[in-house]
């Protein structure tokens, strides 16, 4: 195995493999977001309680999950990059952060409309929704702190630590509804138990989740790339694709 | 279909504003990121083209000065 995955230590090779899962990538959250957002808005049925108003789960709960897994992905990255000192995993923590803040973001913003036509208020600080705020915090303070250093090494290094500093939030995230009287609703799927939710409605949700989960993908692949190309910019591999690219397009 | 019409699809049962709201900026959002990454790559690449550009005028002007 470690024969097969040592090329890809070199940021030229993991360039070229993210170039190359991208398209499908992309294919993939295209046609999830167009099964999901039709099937959810169009023809699963309103709720009996919140009517029409639930259909804003299709892409709050999505954005909120992925939030969390893109965090930990990011984690698993840091950990990586910090006791292996791997260089790409570093850059993996740099591309993945901005996605998992613009999630949190989103499933702040979409709880907040939600919020405001069933419970009455577009915030309260309930245990739930004040950890998914420190939750954008510490992902804007991972982008600042990347961005603060000048010398990617070190900056690569000291996100890294932050990132796994702020895994503490994620199983308070998890179980605040479970251990504080709150006021956001419980989990509707979980691992072990039956969904509480009719299938007609469930079903959007998960390929809407899926959709997400592939969104997030594209995008950790463009960053990633990106980040590659920046941080390399002065290798003569890179040189050569700028120039075979000026080839191509005259 | 849940809705008979294009009008009740809109209005939502009511709830038309917090709905579209919320889906409105979930993809402003969204494509806000997908676009300033894409500008970020032509960033780059407009970067390194320009060095390799400075880097092939620098070589010209040393050749000439050889040559005079």
């Amino acid at each position: 195995m470690w024969k097969w995955l040592h090329p890809y230590a070199k940021p030229e090779k993991s360039y070229q493999l993210a170039g190359k899962l991208l398209p499908w990538f992309v294919v993939l959250t295209m046609i999830a977001f167009v099964v999901g957002l039709t099937w959810g808005l169009l023809f699963a049925p309103a709720d009996y309680q919140q009517g029409d108003s639930f259909r804003i789960i299709y892409i709050h709960v999505p954005a909120a999950m992925m939030a969390m897994v893109a965090y930990s992905t990011m984690a698993i990255a840091a950990f990586i990059a910090l006791v292996w000192q791997v260089r790409l995993a570093e850059m993996n923590v740099a591309a993945i952060a901005p996605v998992g803040a613009v999630f949190t973001f989103i499933a702040l913003v979409t709880g907040a409309t939600w919020g405001k036509p069933m419970w009455g208020a577009w915030w309260v600080w309930d245990a739930r929704l004040t950890s998914e705020l420190i939750l954008l915090f510490v992902y804007l303070g991972i982008i600042a702190l990347y961005n603060a250093f000048s010398d990617k090494l070190l900056a690569g290094r000291a996100a890294s630590i932050l990132t796994l500093v702020g895994v503490i939030n994620l199983p308070v995230i998890h179980y605040s509804v479970v251990w504080w009287n709150t006021l956001h609703q419980g989990a509707t799927i979980s691992k072990f138990e039956k969904p509480s939710m009719a299938p007609e409605m469930l079903w959007p949700l998960i390929v809407m989740i899926f959709g997400f989960g592939a969104f997030l993908g594209t995008m950790t692949l463009i960053r990633f790339r990106n980040e590659i190309l920046a941080r390399e910019s002065h290798r003569p591999w890179v040189s050569a694709l700028v120039l075979a690219k000026l080839s191509e397009d005259k | 279909m849940a809705f008979d019409s294009v009008s009740e699809f809109f209005a939502m049962g009511g709830y038309g504003f917090y709905v579209w709201l919320a889906y409105g900026l979930t993809f402003l959002a969204l494509t806000l990121l997908v676009v300033s990454n894409i500008i970020k790559k032509y960033i780059i690449i407009k970067t390194v083209e320009r060095r390799l550009a400075r880097e092939q005028r620098i070589k010209k002007a040393q050749n000439m000065e050889n040559t005079l």
